[in-house]
C-alpha cells in the first residue's frame, strides 16, 4: 500500500496520534502514583533505597549453592535465594518436561491401562491446589520414610531417608573421582546432600507440572491431521517411529508456546516453597523484609528477579520455537 | 490362472451399525490394474483401505500376497512392507523435505544406510520427474508435484502393490495429467495396481478390469471395453450417466 503524508486523515498518522496520547496518560498516571507514594513514605519516615542490600544480613540460610554466612550482605542472600530458585527450577523444568511428554502420550495408548492410569495421573494432579501437593510431599519424605541412621538403600551409595537424598559427589581433587556419601550413627554423611525441602519441592513441581505438560503435549499431537498417521503407517513404519518421526516434530510447533507458559508457571510457582521451608528468593526477601522493613525494595526487587529469569526462558523458548517452525511457500 | 495377489472372500465390514462393505469378493492377480468407481460412500476408499490394514474388517478374508490379514502380530506389517498407498490429500510430511519424506520409510523401516536410501530416493524422484525439487519442503511444491512426490515416496519401499485413493481429485486440472502420466507409467513397468478414480479415461486407456461399487456391493466388475459399452446393472448406467462426458 502507497502510505500518504502523516496526518489526522491518514490510517498511520491517526494511529501514531493515539499511541502517543496513550503513552502520555500512562506516564502522568505513574508519575502521579510514584509522587504520591514517595510523599507519604516520608511522612511516615520510612526509609527508603537500595542501600540496605550493602548492610549485614544477619540471619541464616538453610541450603544453597551459593556460599552464605550470617555475616554477609543482604545482597549476597539475595544472591542464595536466586541460586534456590534457579537450582529447584531448572531441574523441574528438566524432570517435568519429558515426565509430562510420556504421560501425555500415554493418554493417547491404544492400551487401556496405561491410558486410564496416565488419565488419573492428569487428573489428580492438576486439580488438587499445588500447597497441599507439597505439603504432602514434605509429610511423605519426613514422616513415612525411615531415620536418617538407617536409610534406603536406592542404588549404590544412594541413601534416601528423613534425612533427604544422598548421593554420590563427583570431585576433582588429584584427577576425577566420587565422593560417596557413607552411613554414619548420626545419619548419612558426605557426598552431594538434598534437603527434604528440596525434594518436596521438586517433587511437586515436577510432578504437578508434568500433569499440565501432558496435556498440552496430548493437545499438539491430536493437532496433527490423521492423515500423516495414516500414510507414516502405510509405509510401514512401527507406531513407536510414527510418534518420534512424524508426529512429535511436527506437534512440537503447537506444543512449545504452551510449553513456554508451562515452564514459567513452574517457575513462578517455585516461591510457595515459603510454605515447607525452602530458602528460595522469596522466602529470602520474607525474611529481609521482617528485618530491614523495607518491604517495598524488597518486592521490587522479586519482581525484578521472576520478570527477568521468565523474559530469558521466554527469548530462549521463542528462539527454539522458531526453529521447529514450519516452512511455508 | 497363478495364484492371485490380492484375494478377498466375503468381506464384511461395519463402522458402528453402519454396514460399509457387504460380502466383497475381489482376486486381482500380480500385474493386473484395477480401476474402482462408483458413487460418493459406496465404500470405495473403506475396501482400498482394508487392503493395506488401515482399516480392520470384521468378517471374510483378506489375503494379500500369501499373508492373510489377522490381528496376529506382525500380518500387517508383512502386508505393508509389500503394499504401497497413495492418498487424496497426498499427506506428504510437511515437516521433512522431498528427499528426506523419500528416505525415511527406507532408512526407519528397512534398515538402509542413507546413503544408500538417498540413491534410491533420487533415482524414484528421477521416474516422475520431480528431482530438482528434492530439498523443497512440501509446502514450497504444487498439488501435482506433491502427489508425484508422494508417488515417488511409496516407490521407494519397492511395493509389489500399489493402491492410489482418488489421487486426482484434489488437484486442480492442469496437474491433474502430470500425476496421471506418473501412474500411467508405473502400470506400464508392470506394477499391480488398485486405483480408486473418476478419471474414466484413465480406466479406458490403462485398467485391465474396471470394479463398480455401490452401498458396499461390488455390482459389476469387467473389462474397460464391456464396462463402458455395455454395462449390465441400472445403477452402473446411472453412474456412468453421470461421470462420462457427453
Ligand atoms: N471412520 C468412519 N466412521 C464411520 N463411518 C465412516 C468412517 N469412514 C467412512 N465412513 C462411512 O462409510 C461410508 C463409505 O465411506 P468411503 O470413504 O469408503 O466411501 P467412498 O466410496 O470412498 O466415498 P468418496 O467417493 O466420497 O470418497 C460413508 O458413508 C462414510 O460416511
Ligand atoms: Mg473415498
Amino acid at each position: 500500500m502507497k502510505r500518504g503524508r502523516l496526518s489526522w486523515s491518514t490510517r498511520s498518522g491517526r494511529a501514531l496520534a493515539w499511541q502517543a496520547a496513550l503513552l502520555l496518560l500512562l506516564v502522568l498516571c505513574g508519575w502521579a502514583l510514584a509522587s504520591h507514594a514517595a510523599g507519604s513514605l516520608a511522612e511516615r519516615q520510612i526509609r527508603t533505597g537500595f542501600g540496605f542490600l550493602g548492610q549485614r544480613a544477619g540471619f541464616d540460610i538453610g541450603e544453597g549453592p551459593v556460599p552464605y554466612g550470617p555475616a554477609d550482605s543482604y545482597l549476597r542472600a539475595f544472591a542464595a535465594g536466586l541460586a534456590n530458585t534457579l537450582r529447584v527450577s531448572l531441574l523441574g523444568i528438566l524432570l517435568a518436561t519429558p515426565l509430562g511428554a510420556l504421560v501425555g502420550l500415554g493418554r493417547l495408548s491404544r492400551n487401556l491401562l496405561l491410558r486410564g492410569l496416565c488419565g488419573a495421573w492428569v487428573e489428580v494432579l492438576r486439580n488438587v491446589p499445588l500447597v497441599i501437593q507439597l505439603f504432602a510431599w514434605y509429610l511423605a519424605i519426613t514422616e513415612l520414610l525411615p531415620e536418617a541412621a538407617s536409610p534406603l538403600l536406592l542404588a549404590p551409595h544412594v541413601f534416601l531417608s528423613k534425612g533427604g537424598l544422598q548421593l554420590p559427589l563427583p570431585a576433582l581433587a588429584g584427577g576425577l573421582s566420587l565422593e560417596l556419601p557413607e552411613v554414619t550413627a548420626f545419619g548419612v554423611q558426605g557426598g552431594l546432600s538434598l534437603t527434604p525441602e528440596f525434594l518436596a519441592l521438586l517433587a511437586g513441581l515436577t510432578t504437578a507440572t508434568s500433569a499440565s505438560i501432558a496435556e498440552v503435549v496430548r493437545a499438539g499431537v491430536l493437532a496433527v491431521p490423521r492423515g500423516q498417521a495414516e500414510a507414516a503407517l502405510a509405509l510401514g513404519l512401527s507406531r513407536r517411529q510414527l510418534v518420534r518421526k512424524v508426529l512429535l516434530p511436527q506437534a512440537l510447533r503447537v506444543i512449545v508456546p504452551p510449553l513456554t507458559s508451562q515452564y514459567l508457571n513452574l517457575t513462578k510457582n517455585s516461591s510457595l516453597a515459603v510454605a515447607i521451608g525452602y530458602p528460595d528468593v522469596v522466602s529470602i526477601a520474607n525474611t529481609a523484609i521482617n528485618q530491614s522493613g523495607q518491604a517495598l525494595e524488597c518486592i521490587l526487587l522479586i519482581m525484578a528477579v521472576y520478570l527477568t529469569v521468565n523474559l530469558c526462558t521466554a527469548l530462549l523458548m521463542n528462539l527454539y520455537n522458531r526453529r521447529v517452525a514450519l516452512v511455508e511457500r | 490362472m497363478a495364484e492371485p495377489i490380492i484375494q478377498l472372500t466375503g468381506v464384511n465390514k461395519w463402522f458402528g451399525s453402519f454396514h460399509v462393505l457387504r460380502d466383497v469378493d475381489l482376486s486381482v492377480a500380480a500385474g493386473e490394474r484395477i480401476v474402482v468407481c462408483g458413487p460418493s460412500g459406496s465404500g470405495k476408499s473403506t475396501l482400498i483401505r482394508c487392503i493395506n490394514g488401515l482399516e480392520e474388517h470384521q468378517e471374510g478374508r483378506i489375503v494379500v500376497d500369501g499373508v492373510e490379514l489377522t490381528d496376529e502380530l506382525g500380518s500387517v506389517d508383512r502386508v505393508r512392507r509389500e503394499v504401497g498407498m497413495v492418498f487424496q490429500q497426498w499427506n506428504l510430511f510437511p515437516h521433512l523435505t522431498a528427499l528426506e519424506n523419500l528416505t525415511l520409510a527406507p532408512t526407519q523401516v528397512l534398515k538402509l544406510p542413507r546413503a544408500e536410501a538417498e540413491e534410491r530416493a533420487r533415482e524414484q524422484l528421477r521416474r516422475v520427474h520431480i528431482e530438482r525439487h528434492a530439498d523443497k519442503y512440501p509446502g514450497q511444491l504444487s498439488g501435482g508435484e506433491q502427489q508425484r512426490v508422494a508417488i515417488a515416496r511409496a516407490l521407494c519401499m519397492q511395493p509389489r502393490i500399489m493402491l492410489f485413493d482418488e489421487p486426482t481429485s484434489a488437484l486442480d486440472p492442469e496437474m491433474v495429467k502430470e500425476v496421471l502420466d506418473a501412474m500411467l507409467e508405473l502400470a506400464q513397468g508392470g506394477m499391480t495396481m488398485l486405483v480408486v478414480t473418476h478419471e474414466m479415461g484413465f480406466a479406458r486407456s490403462v485398467a485391465d478390469r474396471v470394479v463398480f461399487m455401490d452401498q458396499g456391493r461390488i455390482v459389476e466388475q469387467k473389462a474397460p471395453r464391456e464396462f463402458f459399452g455395455n454395462p449390465e446393472h441400472e445403477r452402473t448406467r446411472d453412474f456412468l450417466a453421470k461421470v462420462l462426458p457427453r
